[in-house]
């Protein structure tokens, strides 16, 4: 199924999700984008140049693990995991960033920003705004900025300067508003690196589109390990992007089960959490450039949301999956931040793997289901990024005395240096 | 009345006329109520009152505050249409809803019409629906009298400018620069020609927004646009100088 091949007057739709609702304003600038992507996809030398520089640039092709000692210990299912967290800056961000940089350069444009939650999209631009020569804004909400300093630390140390949004929630919708302010005064000279399968056509095509290497190779690579197709495949989403990346290998294999696994945050019933499709707290909006669901009142304004995963905690998702969800093509799950924090302990224990948190609610799902599948059966599982560049919100999550007496010890140091 | 016949009533007295801006809710509808008795006093001659959102993406940070403490307040858009039928009944300008496309998706754009009519607004200007997805709208509140009004702006093409063109109704905004509302716009020659170019395309009225804040601003305009639309500028006489504050702005504006 080629869900991009849209019918005539439908651009940009997956079923009814999806379009651009933005001011008249930016018309041209989305025009302009929109027609140099066509360009870009259409023509291979585009492709080939984009998957060397990841290939030189960030590791690309990044592995697939067979976890035996997991496998075994759950009795079911063999699972296989796509090692994303093995690109450079530590996540799958830096494709969609690098994509857009080759992108960019064509537009001719010297200046981009972008908009980060974790700080990990907003850590992946700053690389490639260093690399390319782009000079580099990240907006960030106050509150992840507090809470996310080392991202801020090398954003800042490559060269970018990170804006603290203060409006709002003060979080990744609120930095994704002031993007758009800044994009509509700058745009002649600005180019918006959206982070995730979300925003206004082209967006959520093109970022899919980047992110669909990871599952380009993770096919071939399972194929070649063990000769089959994976029966199921499960990824976290947050906007969504990781996760279209690794389920488009497959989407057109009717016996691959595609498995979204959202943010539970404090679980259903709380709102507190981030999961759009697997409960039902969410409805069909339009806000921030498209329509999809949103974790939003019955007045049409959005919720408060929560994640022990800064990655996760997002109102929207990718219009592409409010589409593939209704049509059956991709189930929903979500695993709630305590789920999460047990699942990571268990995957350092046994295999040594330190997902990020928001990979963890991928392992949550697979891990929960592996055992009741045969021996025989196959599980992919996307390591989006790597958790060890979290260690701050990781030991806090596990509740690390000796991490918390080291900071302390830390920060009697710096005091001591300041008198 | 309609819309575009009572701006050209108007500009028969007037060479140029304004319409300001009430964010709903924001410090309170009482303090809403209060500004737009000053302005009604001043002369105004149109009014926006904004529904806030939570995501108020293309407004500059005094009108985002502005939405945001309004919701905190807990305005709904009940209160929201409630207030509209009181100033439309009470005062003789006329009143156009402002705000974005979720708060009328939300509610479904038949009842959003519909009591848009019922609290006696004349038209509505939501900026994050471009006029591809607002066929339906359009078609809608044309049955119901209600003018949608279409935004143009400096980055709008010629080519562009004419299928806009075709959807104005009512009066046609004319966005003074790039960026969102609230910083200052240099008032001249650009915006002047940028006026022009909208005329061709256009039969309606045309109003001009977007950093206008000052009798210098309206006197370059003057004999070019209609209607000067003022944001920004007034929301801030009033949060420094209060009701007095708002007062002298809108004398020295209207003077
Ligand atoms: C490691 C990692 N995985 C997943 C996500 C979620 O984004 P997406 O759903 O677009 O893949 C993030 C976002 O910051 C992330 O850092």
């Amino acid at each position: 199924m080629d869900i991009f091949d849209f019918s005539e007057g439908r651009e940009g739709y997956y079923g009814e999700y999806g379009g651009v609702f933005l001011p008249e304003i930016l018309h041209a600038t989305i025009e302009e984008l929109l027609a140099c992507f066509r360009q870009c996809k259409a023509d291979p030398t585009f492709w080939r140049e984009y998957v060397e520089l990841l290939q030189n640039y960030s590791g690309r092709p990044t592995p697939v693990t067979h976890l035996a000692n997991l496998s075994q210990q759950l009795g079911g299912a063999q699972i296989y995991v796509k090692r994303d967290d093995l690109n450079h800056t530590g996540s799958h961000k830096i494709n969609n960033v690098m994509g857009q940089g080759l992108l960019c350069k064509r537009l001719g444009k010297r200046r981009v920003i972008a908009e980060t939650g974790a700080g990990q999209h907003g850590f992946a631009t700053a690389t490639m705004a260093a690399r390319f020569g782009f000079d580099c804004k990240v907006y960030m909400g106050a509150v992840d900025v507090a809470r996310q300093r080392p991202n801020v630390f090398w954003m800042e140390n490559l060269g970018a300067e990170v804006i603290a949004v203060e409006d709002g929630q003060r979080t990744l919708k609120d930095a994704i508003n002031e993007c758009m302010r800044d994009w509509v005064a700058n745009m002649a000279d600005t180019h918006y690196v959206l982070g995730t399968a979300c925003g206004p056509h082209p967006f959520p095509e093109m970022v899919s589109w980047f992110q669909s290497i990871i599952g380009l190779e993770a096919r071939e690579q399972l194929l070649g390990l063990t000769g089959k197709l994976p029966d199921r495949v499960y990824a976290c989403v947050g906007g969504g992007s990781n996760a279209i990346g690794i389920f488009q290998g497959f989407l057109s294999d009717d016996n691959v089960e595609l498995i979204g696994c959202e943010a539970g945050g404090l679980g259903a019933g709380s709102n507190l959490h981030a999961a759009r499709l697997a409960y039902n707290d969410a409805s069909v909006g339009v806000a921030q450039g498209f329509k999809t669901y949103f974790l939003q009142n019955d007045q049409g304004n959005m919720n408060e949301t929560h994640s022990i995963a800064a990655g996760l905690d997002y109102i929207g998702v990718n219009p592409i999956f409010s589409y593939l969800w209704e049509q059956g093509k991709v189930r929903f799950e979500a695993a709630t931040d305590e789920q999460v924090k047990d699942a990571l302990r268990l995957c350092m224990r046994t295999e040594g793997l330190i997902p990020a948190l928001e990979s963890t609610h991928a392992f949550v799902t697979a891990i929960d289901e592996a055992p009741s599948m045969g021996r025989d059966e196959i599980i992919l599982i996307n390591q989006s990024g790597r958790g060890d560049k979290d260690i701050f919100t990781i030991a806090d999550a596990l509740d690390d005395q000796k991490w918390k007496d080291f900071i302390c010890a830390k920060a009697d140091q710096y005091r001591q240096e300041k008198n | 009345m309609a819309l575009a016949e009572y701006i050209h009533q108007r500009r028969e007295q007037r060479d140029i006329l304004v319409m300001a801006h009430v964010v709903c809710g924001y410090p309170s509808f009482e303090a809403n109520m209060q500004a737009l008795e000053i302005m009604h006093a001043a002369g105004v001659d149109l009014v926006e009152l904004q529904f806030p959102f939570s995501e108020p993406s293309a407004d500059g940070p005094l009108f985002v505050k502005a939405n945001e403490a309004s919701l905190k307040a807990g305005t709904t858009i009940d209160q929201c249409f409630d207030f509209m039928h009181a100033v439309s009944q009470r005062f003789s300008f006329k009143v156009m809803m402002m705000g974005y496309y979720n708060t009328v998706y939300k509610m479904g754009e038949a009842q959003f019409v519909e009591r848009l009519a019922d609290a006696g607004g004349v038209a509505f200007i939501v900026p994050d629906l471009p006029i591809e997805e607002s066929e339906n709208l359009y078609r809608l509140s044309a049955a119901a009298a209600i003018e949608p009004i279409v935004l143009m702006t400096p980055t709008t093409s010629d080519a562009r400018l004419a299928v806009l063109g075709e959807a104005c109704r009512g009066m046609a905004y004319v966005v003074a620069r790039k960026g969102v509302t609230g910083s200052k716009t240099a008032m001249g020659d650009d915006v002047l020609a940028l006026i022009e170019r909208c005329r061709r395309h256009t039969e309606v009225p045309i109003g001009v927004g977007f950093g206008v804040s000052s009798r210098d601003d309206l006197e370059v305009l003057r004999g070019a646009a209609d209607v000067a639309i003022v944001g920004t500028a007034a929301l801030r006489a009033w949060q420094t100088g209060g009701a007095d504050g708002l007062r002298e702005f809108f004398k020295a504006l209207l003077a």
